[in-house]
């Protein structure tokens, strides 16, 4: 009986072990990418970007408070 | 400075999630890949589209009840920072699709329903631009948002989860339980939302402000 139960345990975890396995690194990612450190430069570029768009939202926004001020006066 | 708060909010939100949403783990998932970190980017526009278009529909039915002109250029701002949402959401939904997919694209119910949604908002901008009396436009358009969005929601949020869609989770309710089951994409993906939605409050204000002013410029001359 107690070797029947441990075979089971055994085939059970095996099973796991596999379906982690085949889950995890079967699957394609760039991992290459992520060691080279070169994704860093990806984020350097989006974050430029976007940098420069709120860089010009401000200074929109700053223009139209400028106007909404003069006609005030 | 006290009422700038979102702006900083949506700047402070979205280079967390820029910066995030590429350096962050990511589960490992055949189809996808990489390009799940698409869910950080992709799906916050629709999510801006639908509050910037649900503020948009608030104002009309706020103009209907009482008609002053500062609620119809309300609805009618937020119905064009929606649309600019919704066709950015299209577009990059399209270049997602043709790699994941396979083709730019597809008979899927939703993307289907969101182009004709969109059709209905472009033509709720045409539909503005027909008129030349103000308080006919306001109340015809404030009008016909209503229905616009009684329409949309149908389209992208009932009739995907009733048949079988591409989309993750829908034919059912869709949701992160196929994307990501170790919590790794949620802390990204909502914080994408929320500074989406601030961002375009943002653009809409400023838009605002420079019809209030054009206003206030026509007054005067």
């Amino acid at each position: 009986m107690k070797k029947i139960l441990s075979l089971i345990t055994f085939l059970l975890i095996s099973v796991s072990l596999f379906a982690q396995e085949n889950a995890s690194n079967e699957i394609d990612m760039a991992d290459k990418l992520y060691e080279d450190g070169r994704i860093y430069v990806v984020v350097a570029v989006v974050a430029t970007i976007f940098t420069g768009i709120i860089v010009y939202l401000v200074n929109l926004d700053s223009k139209i408070s400028k106007l909404e001020k003069q006609i005030k006066k | 400075m006290k009422n700038n708060w979102y702006k900083f909010l949506a700047v402070g939100l979205l280079y967390y999630v820029l910066i995030w949403g590429f350096l962050g783990r990511i589960p490992r998932q055949p189809v996808l890949h990489e390009t799940a970190r698409n869910l950080y980017f992709h799906v916050p526009m629709w999510f801006g589209m639908f509050t910037m278009l649900s503020v948009s529909v608030w104002n009309s039915i706020k103009y209907l009840r009482s008609p002053q002109t500062l609620f119809d250029t309300k609805a009618a701002e937020y119905a064009s920072t929606g649309i600019l949402f919704g066709i950015v959401g299209i577009a990059t939904g399209s270049i997602w699709a043709r790699y994941t997919w396979g083709a730019w694209w597809t008979n899927d119910v939703k993307l289907n329903g969101a182009a004709i949604g969109l059709l209905i908002y472009f033509a709720y901008i045409i539909l503005r631009g027909s008129f030349n009396d103000e308080q006919q436009r306001a109340r015809i358009s404030a009008i016909y948002n209503i229905f616009a969005v009684a329409l949309l929601i149908p389209l992208l949020i009932i009739l995907p989860r009733m048949t079988d869609s591409l989309h993750p989770g829908n034919g059912g309710n869709p949701g992160f339980k196929p994307m990501d089951t170790e919590h790794t994409m949620r802390i990204v993906f909502y914080p994408a939302c929320l500074g989406w939605i601030c961002l375009g409050y943002w653009i809409t204000n400023l838009r605002l402000r420079l019809k209030n002013l054009e206003q206030i410029h026509q007054e005067n001359s």
